[in-house]
């Protein structure tokens, strides 16, 4: 249990790992978006030949990429069975009532190799950049919108605080497990009905522990003069550098495909 | 402005309860000094602690801060800059995921500018004798390393005093010896004014002035000889006096010449070595 984490961040120094969070959200969204103009085959070179650029520059194999895809096989393989059999057509293949036809299975390979990209690519993120700059970037995109009421510190406080608890409660769930095992609970065997329930003498206690901490949190919060994002500063400042501009510079090349091979060819 | 943290005629109710948790408390604490705040369970010291940096406010009564009104909460964030406040149980006391960010917690609060907070949470982290966990996750630390984490977190604000609260209660002995040696090193070195709360006598013995409370009241305060040699008293209120005080005390019930204030090991040895 103490083995998750969030994100599956891979700490390194990279190029990829050391730009502006800022940078790669914003990319990030560039790419997906991009991902969407384009419409047949030859488009897909671009955004390939990015992500081979980025794993490279990162030290991330794209074979360590490609294996997170794991988890969304049934989605890839549904999104692939669907548009191959129920795209109207050529026929090529025929299995009783249902027919495969070509176009199905060219719009079927077309929107499977779309989703494997998409993420790919947004793995890339998280795999770069650490939760907690993640959350510091996240902060300081929305600022702007915090005029029109988007309460970008307070959720940002909300993550770095989550995060900073996963690991306390993961400790406390196993102690509240043994304390339980200790007194005969059974939670490793009997159907999954019996399992869930054996689950709520751990979820009881986790949960009144979890609310006093948040009331002492919130009091030594208060203590050290917490309150809210108003004149706030920050120790560590955002900043964009050189590699930040080559970056956008990459992407914009990147934008400059997609959109040539969508409109001109 | 006078410098210390005064108490004139406090008196403290919990909302819903029936109860006074504090009766009529009159203290003063000398900048400089360091006081260790004693009691048995639910007497009142706890609450006494959040009353010095305006986390409670006084029921009857008032609490100031170098002059400053608690009850006015246009002075509360001042309060608080000045008086920092260290909890009992380190985890719930950490912000941030990493240990340098931490401690920047509180300066960032206070509007510092990033490049002078840079610089007192590595001066705070030095004094803790933290500095290379900076970059660590505060989980993978000892519980006596956390609660370091969070005395510096609280220096790195500039207070004149630091409030302690059963800061070693949830610790082991290594852990505890680390906190008391760290909130000694700030009261002698660093010249920050302390107030201890703890229930190990041979915590309260290092003070220059120690505090009994019992049912909401302050019933002695003195130089730490001066309480630990009432044995009788402490232990009618349902406290302990230090391993060697008591040993004292039993030995002149027995007809030995031995004083009856000792506090330490040292002292009992050069007070038996004659008698041999």
């Amino acid at each position: 249990m103490r083995e998750i984490t969030i994100g599956q961040y891979i700490p390194g120094n990279s190029a990829i790992h050391r730009l502006d969070p800022r940078t790669k959200i914003l990319i990030t969204f560039a790419f997906m978006i991009l991902l969407f103009v384009i419409d047949d085959f030859t488009g897909y070179v671009f955004p390939v030949a990015f992500i081979i650029a980025a794993s490279i520059l990162s030290g991330i194999s794209v074979r360590y990429m490609v294996r997170g895809l794991r988890p969304l096989l049934v989605i890839i393989l549904l999104t692939f069975i669907l548009n191959l059999f129920l795209i109207k057509g050529r026929v090529i293949y025929e299995i009783g009532p249902l027919s495969i036809t070509y176009e199905g299975l060219y719009q079927g390979t077309f929107m499977v190799l779309r989703l494997v990209l998409l993420i790919v690519g947004t793995s890339l993120l998280t795999l770069t950049t650490s939760p907690i700059t993640l959350t510091d970037g996240i902060e300081s995109l929305l600022k702007p919108f915090s005029k029109i009421g988007v309460p970008a510190h307070e959720l940002a406080m909300m993550m770095t605080i989550a995060l900073r608890f996963i690991p306390t409660l993961m400790e406390e769930t196993d102690k509240i497990m043994k304390a339980q095992m200790a007194r005969g609970a059974d939670f490793s065997s009997g159907n999954i009905i019996k399992r869930a329930k054996s689950v709520v003498p751990i979820l009881v206690p986790l949960f009144i522990s979890a609310f006093r901490r948040a009331d002492e949190l919130a009091m030594a919060m208060e203590s050290r003069c917490y309150r809210g994002g108003e004149n706030r500063t920050r120790m560590k400042k955002l900043q964009m550098t050189w590699e930040d501009l080559a970056a956008f510079i990459a992407t914009g090349v990147l934008a400059a495909g997609c959109l040539a091979s969508r409109f001109l060819w | 402005m006078a410098a210390e943290i005064v108490a004139e005629g406090v008196c403290y109710q919990y909302p819903q309860a029936a109860d006074m948790a504090l009766k009529d408390i009159n203290l003063r604490i000398r900048k400089g000094e360091f006081v260790a705040i004693i009691g048995p369970n639910g007497s009142g010291k706890s609450t006494l602690a959040k009353l010095f940096n305006g986390l409670f406010v006084p029921t009857k009564g008032k609490v100031t801060v170098d002059g400053l009104d608690t009850r006015d909460r246009n002075n509360i964030w001042k309060i608080r800059q000045k008086a920092g406040m260290v909890f009992q149980n380190p985890d719930n006391q950490i912000v941030a995921t990493m240990v340098e960010e931490d401690v920047a917690f509180g300066p960032e609060n206070l509007g510092v500018p990033p490049e002078e907070i840079r610089k007192r949470v590595y001066e705070a982290l030095e004094i803790v004798e933290l500095t290379e966990f900076a970059q660590k996750p505060p989980h993978l630390l000892s519980g006596g390393q956390k609660q370091r984490v969070a005395i510096a977190g609280v220096i790195a604000m500039r207070p004149d005093y630091i409030i302690l609260d059963e800061p070693t209660a949830m610790l082991d002995p290594v852990g505890r010896k680390e906190v008391i040696n760290t909130v000694k090193r700030l009261n002698k070195e660093e010249g920050k004014t302390i107030v201890l709360i703890t229930h190990f006598m041979e915590e309260a013995v290092q003070a220059d002035r120690v505090i009994v409370m019992d049912k909401g009241r302050v019933v002695m305060m003195g130089t730490p000889r001066e309480i630990f040699s009432q044995v009788e008293e402490l232990k009618a209120i349902g406290l302990d006096v230090p391993q060697v005080t008591e040993l004292a005390h039993r030995l002149r019930r027995w007809g030995l010449k031995v004083r009856g204030d000792i506090l330490t090991i040292d002292e009992m040895v050069e007070c038996l070595c004659p008698l041999l």
